[in-house]
């Protein structure tokens, strides 16, 4: 290698190579989410979240004399990129991991994560999970080192489900969904509680379709159309959301829909396309219009900051909890900081009590279903610039999320 | 049923067009420098960038003619200071040429316009629907896609076979040497075509970037198809070309519609496998489920049982 090209490789590793990282002292939390690829709308707004959190919690002081820093790290949507991402942010010093979207990536990280800590005594990690809702992930593989602070998918479905089956004018119900863990779990769920709630609701159709793959929804809203369908219930997120509702909305297709994530990225724009006004339907843990006057004032800050709306009021309880966990513990070591999680009751982001159920790691809330469409008086806030906004249809109390769980914790001795 | 059925007609052909947008160039580049340019769908995907920032800047118009010109220029300048340098070292250096200039393509894509899909939408002169079937609306813009591949692909073929341009080029396929001992300038047919077909690619970009979504990865999504379809109809065969990307538009839409699994298909039958065993998820998988699958296996089945393709005449 000529003297020029090694000085400009040696420029190259400089510059890409070094990060922020020299930073001391920090809290480090290791961001693995898609920042590239089909999955990359819904991960930039959850890395906006988490910066601005991280700035919020700094201007008080950090938490147990240190400040937080979000190393970001692009896992694809990819499980197997995820535990290459995950290497390298436990190389660069993260004992704290936060993850939110594909479940099939929240099972590899929390086995993973799991693994980790039987092998690295006295080096363990800990994963909060922001949005991965697979309910396998708080039961049957439940982990002491994972926490989630979104309402896993069955207790969503059990909400939907409630407020359905007082629906008298839906009859022909449609089911399409993502093809890995979460869309499967959230069909079952759907199938089993209509099945028991509304057993004259016939199910006219139960789709899967690739995760994040397909680019035109067409072939799949005609087969909508064709079924008859006056409702349809999806868990579909980030781009697999927006372009089924872009393809209804040239399809001009009428029905009812029962989701998840209509807010994320894309979502409301989609919607509002359609024409269906208040007819689009999500269940979440809050809204930018619930009354509530402090995380209204935060929602304005942050779309200040921003120019997005926010999607992840979870991302403000986990991390505002996290800092709290902390200081309890006054220490950032991942077991103290698990065991100062547990049990801990907290105001949640949009009000109201919410709880981290010691048994499954599963935090509990209250949840709302919303709809958009025209706004009312008390409705400020827009989303996606489409002069549409969310309302409130129903709030379920945080003690009627709470479902059993099978979780066998193995827990440090 | 009537009013799946022409729908997913109607979708199966559009989808198949496009697809034959890019194959067509792609089988022309193999015929003529018996190279698969790896980086055709990278063409593709340029096509959409181009036209998203032009008609940010100038409408969606001067985006449709301008964006393929520039796409087909960049394709022309590849040729001549990539291609026809790496030529000499034979088809294996090409092959990784075309290879790595698609990772190239994706990283300027996303240093660019990052690494998120950016807004890219119909015209608003084309965004009504077109007309209504049983109650559904076609878009116009869909119908607008479908115009002008049929379009191109009849000027493509009558350019192809009527004209005195097509005819050095077709010549030029199979005795490159004659040609030139006959004057024509040989590396430069090689260039234009080159070119051509990456133009081709790029307005296959433009067209799509507001229907399907415009994004670092489309290059990616579309990519493996193309060589699907270009394998089906038979390697350098324009015919072939346009027959398998009907054929593969129409699988895939189709398929999709169809809930039919094993166990339907035998339903007749006392044959029923174990509950929770491997056996027992293909027998219920539906074809709906394993509709982006079909492709490949197509490509199987051609590659055992006809490698020339459907209208090639040359193995693969």
């Amino acid at each position: 290698m000529r003297p020029s090209r090694l000085a400009a490789a040696l420029i190259a590793i400089l510059v890409l190579g070094g990060g922020p990282s020299w930073a001391q002292d920090t809290i480090k939390i290791a961001y693995i989410d898609p920042l590239s690829g089909p999955g990359a709308t819904v991960g930039e707004v959850g890395l906006k979240t988490f910066q601005f959190l991280a700035d919020e919690l700094n201007a008080k002081g950090g938490a147990a004399g240190k400040k937080f820093e979000i190393l970001a790290f692009d896992n694809k949507t990819n499980p197997q990129e995820s535990l290459v991402q995950v290497q390298k942010a436990v190389d660069a010093g993260a004992r704290i991991i936060t993850q939110g979207n594909g479940s099939s990536v929240a099972a590899a990280l929390s086995d993973w994560v799991s693994k980790y800590n039987e092998r690295n005594p006295g080096k363990e990690l800990i994963y909060l999970n922001y949005a991965a809702v697979d309910p396998v992930l708080t039961n049957d593989k439940c982990s002491f080192a994972h926490f989630r602070w979104d309402a896993n998918s069955d207790i969503k479905m059990e909400a939907l489900t409630n407020y359905m089956k007082d629906q008298k004018d839906i009859k022909k119900v449609y089911l399409i969904n993502q093809d890995y863990s979460f869309g499967q779990a959230v069909r079952k769920a759907a199938v089993d509680m209509l099945k028991v709630k509304r057993p004259d609701i016939q199910i006219v159709g139960d789709e899967l379709h690739p995760l994040l793959k397909v680019t035109d929804f067409a072939p799949y809203i005609a087969k909508i159309k064709a079924s008859g369908a006056d409702s349809v219930i999806t868990g579909n997120w980030s781009q697999d959301f927006a372009l089924l509702l872009k393809a209804a909305a040239d399809a001009g297709l009428q029905v009812n829909w029962f989701t998840y994530y209509a807010g994320g990225t894309g979502g409301p724009t989609s919607v509002k396309q359609t024409g269906l006004n208040h007819r689009v339907f999500a269940i979440q843990e809050g809204s930018a219009n619930v009354d509530h006057a402090a995380s209204q004032a935060t929602e304005k800050a942050f779309r200040e900051k921003y120019g997005v709306s926010i999607f992840y009021p979870r991302a403000f309880n986990q991390m505002r909890m996290l800092a709290a966990a902390i200081s309890k513990a006054n220490s950032t070591d991942p077991n103290k900081i698990a065991l100062a999680l547990e049990d801990m009751k907290v105001d949640v982001f949009n009000g109201g009590e919410g709880f981290m159920r010691k048994d499954d790691h599963q935090f509990f809330q209250p949840m709302y279903i919303v709809s958009l469409g025209e706004r009312g008086a008390k409705e400020p806030f827009d989303e996606e610039k489409t002069g549409w906004g969310w309302r409130t249809i129903a709030r379920i109390d945080t003690k009627d999320t709470v479902l059993p769980t099978t979780c066998k914790m193995h827990r440090p001795s | 049923m009537a009013e799946l059925v022409f729908i997913s007609t109607l979708n199966g052909v559009l989808y198949g067009l496009l697809l034959f947008l890019l194959a067509s160039g792609l089988t022309l580049i193999f015929s003529m420098m018996g190279v698969l340019n790896f980086a055709h769908a990278s063409f593709y995907m340029l096509g959409a960038f181009f036209g998203f920032q032009i008609s940010r800047w100038a409408g969606f118009w001067p985006a449709l003619i301008l964006a393929p010109v520039l796409v087909g220029l960049a394709g022309a300048l590849v040729e001549r200071f990539g291609l026809r340098n790496v030529h000499k070292h034979g088809h294996v250096a090409e092959l990784l040429f075309t290879f790595g200039l698609a990772f190239v393509i994706e990283e300027l894509v996303q240093i660019v316009w990052g690494k998120s899909p950016v807004d890219f939408r119909t015209p608003a002169l084309l965004d009504f629907p077109a007309f209504t079937v049983f109650a559904t609306n076609y878009p116009a813009y869909k119908l607008f896609m479908l115009v002008i591949s049929v379009a191109i692909f009849v000027g493509l073929f009558v350019m192809l076979t009527r004209t005195r341009i097509g005819l050095i080029v077709q010549a030029a396929l199979t005795h490159p040497h004659m040609v030139a001992h006959l004057g024509h300038n040989v590396p430069l047919i090689f260039m234009s075509v080159f070119g051509v077909g990456a133009a081709l690619a790029g307005i296959a970009g433009v067209i799509a970037g507001p229907a399907l979504v415009t994004q670092s990865s489309m290059a990616a999504l579309l990519g493996p198809i193309l060589f699907v379809v270009v394998v089906v109809g038979g390697l350098g065969s324009l015919h072939g070309a346009l027959y398998a990307s009907l054929l593969i538009g129409l699988l895939q839409t189709f398929a999709i519609a169809i809930n039919l699994s094993l166990s339907d298909a035998f339903a007749g039958s006392s044959f029923s496998p174990e509950p929770g065993t491997l056996l027992n998820d293909l027998w219920r998988v539906s074809v709906a489920q394993v509709a982006p699958i079909l492709p490949y296996v197509l490509l199987i089945l051609v590659l055992i049982f006809k490698p020339t393709g459907l209208f090639g005449n040359r193995e693969t």
